[in-house]
């Protein structure tokens, strides 16, 4: 029994915490924020060279072989730096084809997405559906040996600029399907977090070749979406961090009637609730990364945990940091919108907080 | 990082499983305090016998000298199981860490081995009528008087004193000194006429606090621990350690408790014949109380590497503390939710659901965010020494 982080992971925390910090400064992260289709060729090229497009993805692949707590480790701090990068669609896009790809999927797909070369997203919320997890009513209509799409995706990140989608239909099975594909369109939509982009994706006969559907189905995805909410909560937790430490810095330094804000219990047990949270997400999230790593039969419980405690968390902290900073907090001026932005953005996606406690009520208690 | 038990802990874990499987006495008696006593006593007398009383304290002290790990699977395992208590369990979770860190050879000497046994009863003696959270505005007076101190005052919320052989006794030894630097840290011998303590009746209707009246009560010189002046300090090693040793088992003791408000969710029928246990709110009320509980028990196990790193606890023990007591007090109140009319009736009633355990709990958790320092302090304590905030007024 040790938990803390072993001293590679310490070494990822601080080389991560270092490059991020200087790679995205607020000016930086607003130019990309205010940009027209919100990519940043130069910073993903350098995060590649890092390797983290392949972080946690196989060494026989162009990844580094590494697991989901060294994963959780680096997205806690894409989240306390937030950082305007396509890292976390593409790492879940990486670990769907290590899962669930064939040879030759693996070797003319995830081989350059884990070396950063060509990117992939995922395609999976249809247009009028419920939004929930798992249900995807697209059909993938049989035609010759593949199959032909039609319908609108919606909600998917970091379109511009990807090589590909990965595509669930209702089968339970997922397709890849090139940008440059005859029948796709690429609609950008207004994402309140303007640090990740989201799209809709319109399939008018889009033709997929056989051997561009992926082999696996179901349960492999299951797995492969519980360690994205796993990283995504690890996300959140960085961007609850960093919110309560610009909180805490803020209530030493700001005074009022002659004193720290921070003196004022008012304050400072706003602030002890935030590190309450902040913390509590910490401790869900790599029990979550652990059990991916060693325990999978925990990870469904542990990945909802986290996934449910991160959602709440990563826009409640930011929220609380914007009323310690009073006024200020409220302005454009100020970042942390943008971590509000992203903590309320990250609480909607690969199952709410509402859709993940009702995954735990599933397994804690009796079937009625 | 490592969540898993290694070979030796996990053999370790059977060990006292096994242990308690055979030897767990089961329910306390529902008789008077002093039935009570009397078996929490022989309960501690069979934990000590086979090597269970201070089991991460060093072997030259009468502990077992496992890690702290080890502790906190004994603590977790034996609530889980619903063993009893100890019935020393003040000696053991403050006395005996207080004695270790602070404590003379000749106190070492004298105190340990009867605080492992539960021969000897310890009590605190801290809190004051007038002095709660500001502990150090305390007024209990100790005067020298040749190789004595001569003590008068009053203590108050003091558990176990009508049972206790040694008081852990924080007094004024300087007036003119700063309210924090002329304090002492005693051990009060109880059983002398000078000290009287009377139960003080609490909202469940029971008494297991008391108040103490000491009027000119003695204490040899030998008797101080941590030196004449220092008794804040000493008494800070003592609230850390209350708070990280009662950790893991107050985290078992919830589990026990979600346990129970899922079986007692699935029994109560809402209208239309369905459970509570079928009911969306409930479902996502008590979905929330078992994340909320994970999280508690990971943050314990990562100060528990944090605290074996540094050797002692940090003020982090301080989160779990309060989180213990909002989550405690929240169950209580779902339960009541989820009994609905029948909430209204408590222990004794035949009606009562659960013969009104969850009345009783519900009030007695009420106390769960004051005693043992109240949520207020706490976040008074995260804000000044986690966070570095500016010291309140």
């Amino acid at each position: 029994m040790y938990f803390d982080l072993t001293d590679e992971q310490e070494a990822i925390r601080s080389t991560a915490r270092d490059f991020l910090a200087s790679r995205f400064r607020s000016e930086r992260m607003r130019e990309i924020a205010g940009s027209a289709d919100g990519t940043d060729a130069a910073g993903w090229k350098e995060m590649a060279e890092l390797g983290w497009a392949g972080l946690a993805l196989p060494e026989e692949w162009g990844g580094q072989g590494l697991g989901i707590v060294d994963l959780a480790v680096l997205f806690e701090e894409m989240g306390y730096a937030l950082a305007p990068s396509p890292l976390f669609t593409n790492t879940v896009v990486g670990l769907a084809l290590a899962r669930a790809g064939s040879d030759e999927q693996k070797e003319r797909w995830l081989r350059p997405l884990a070396e950063g070369t060509a990117r992939g997203t995922q395609a999976m919320v249809d247009a009028g559906s419920t939004g929930t997890p798992g249900a995807y009513p697209m059909q993938d209509e049989p035609d010759g040996d593949g199959v032909v799409l039609n319908g609108r995706k919606q909600l998917v990140a970091d379109a511009a600029g990807a090589a590909f989608f990965l595509v669930a239909t209702a089968d339970g099975r997922r397709h890849i399907v090139p940008a440059d594909a005859a029948g796709l369109t690429v609609t950008p939509e207004i994402s309140i977090d303007t640090t990740r982009r989201l799209s809709t994706v319109t399939f008018e006969g889009v033709r997929v070749a056989a051997e561009q559907t992926l082999p696996g189905r179901g349960a492999e995805f299951g797995a492969v979406f519980l360690r994205g909410a796993v990283a995504l909560a690890a996300e959140s937790t960085g961007v609850a961090q960093r919110a309560l430490d610009l909180a805490v810095a803020y209530a030493k330094d700001r005074e009022q009637f002659g004193r720290p804000i921070g003196a004022y219990q008012a304050v400072s047990h706003r602030c002890a609730q935030m590190l309450l949270e902040t913390e509590n997400s910490r401790s869900a999230v790599y029990g979550a990364a652990w059990a991916a790593d060693a325990d999978p039969d925990a990870l469904p419980l542990a990945a909802s945990m986290a996934k449910a405690y991160a959602s709440d968390a990563g826009w409640r902290v930011p929220d609380a940091s914007i009323q310690v900073h009073g006024g200020i907090g409220f302005t454009w001026e100020h970042d942390l919108h943008f971590f509000l932005k992203r903590g309320r953005a990250n609480a909607s996606i690969f199952g709410d907080a509402r859709w993940h406690r009702e995954q735990v009520a599933k397994r804690v208690l009796a079937p009625a | 990082m490592d969540l898993t038990l290694s070979p030796s802990e996990e053999g370790f874990r059977d060990e006292v499983a096994t242990w308690l499987r055979e030897n767990n006495p089961g329910r306390e008696p529902e008789g008077s305090l002093d039935e009570v006593m009397t078996f929490r006593r022989e309960w501690q007398r069979k934990l000590h016998a086979a090597g269970w009383a201070g089991i991460s304290w060093p072997k030259e002290y009468g502990g077992r000298g496992a890690t702290m790990i080890e502790q906190a699977i004994f603590t977790g395992e034996a609530a889980a199981q619903e063993a009893p208590s100890p019935a020393n369990v003040l000696g053991l979770a403050m006395g005996l860490p207080v004695v270790i860190a602070h404590g003379t050879e000749a106190q070492k000497e004298r105190y340990l081995e009867p605080i492992l046994t539960g021969e000897e009863i310890w009590c605190q003696g801290f809190s004051e009528p007038e002095s709660g959270s500001d502990l150090a505005s305390l007024k209990t007076r100790a005067v020298k008087d040749g190789d004595e101190w001569v003590v008068t005052g009053q203590k108050v919320w003091t558990t176990f004193a009508q049972y206790a052989k040694w008081c852990m006794l924080v007094a004024r030894t300087d007036p003119d000194a700063p309210k924090h630097q002329g304090l002492t840290y005693f051990l009060m011998d109880m059983e002398q006429e000078a000290v009287e303590a009377k139960p003080l009746v609490q909202i469940t209707g029971e008494g297991e606090f008391n108040e103490v009246f000491i009027n000119e009560a003695r204490i040899p010189e030998e008797n101080v621990v941590g030196g004449v002046g220092n008794g804040w300090t000493v008494a800070i090693t003592t609230l850390m350690n209350e708070r990280a040793g009662l950790a893991f088992g107050a985290i078992a003791a919830i589990h026990n408790s979600l346990t129970r408000l899922a079986a007692l969710a699935g029994e109560v029928r809402e209208e239309g014949g369905t459970s509570a246990a079928e009911d969306a709110y409930f479902r996502q009320k008590i979905a929330q109380l078992f994340i909320e509980a994970e999280t508690m028990r990971l943050n314990a196990y990562r100060g528990l590497t944090k605290t074996m790193e540094s050797g002692i606890p940090g003020p982090e023990g301080s989160l779990g503390k309060w989180q213990w007591a909002d989550i405690n007090q929240d169950l209580t109140e779902l339960a009541l939710e989820i009994e609905g009319a029948w909430a209204t009736l408590g222990r004794g009633s035949d009606g009562a659901i659960a013969g009104g355990a969850w009345q009783y709990n519900f009030l007695r958790s009420r106390a769960n965010s004051i005693e043992g320092g109240t949520t207020d302090i706490l976040k008074n304590i995260i804000a000044e020494r986690v966070l570095g905030l500016p010291r309140m007024r």
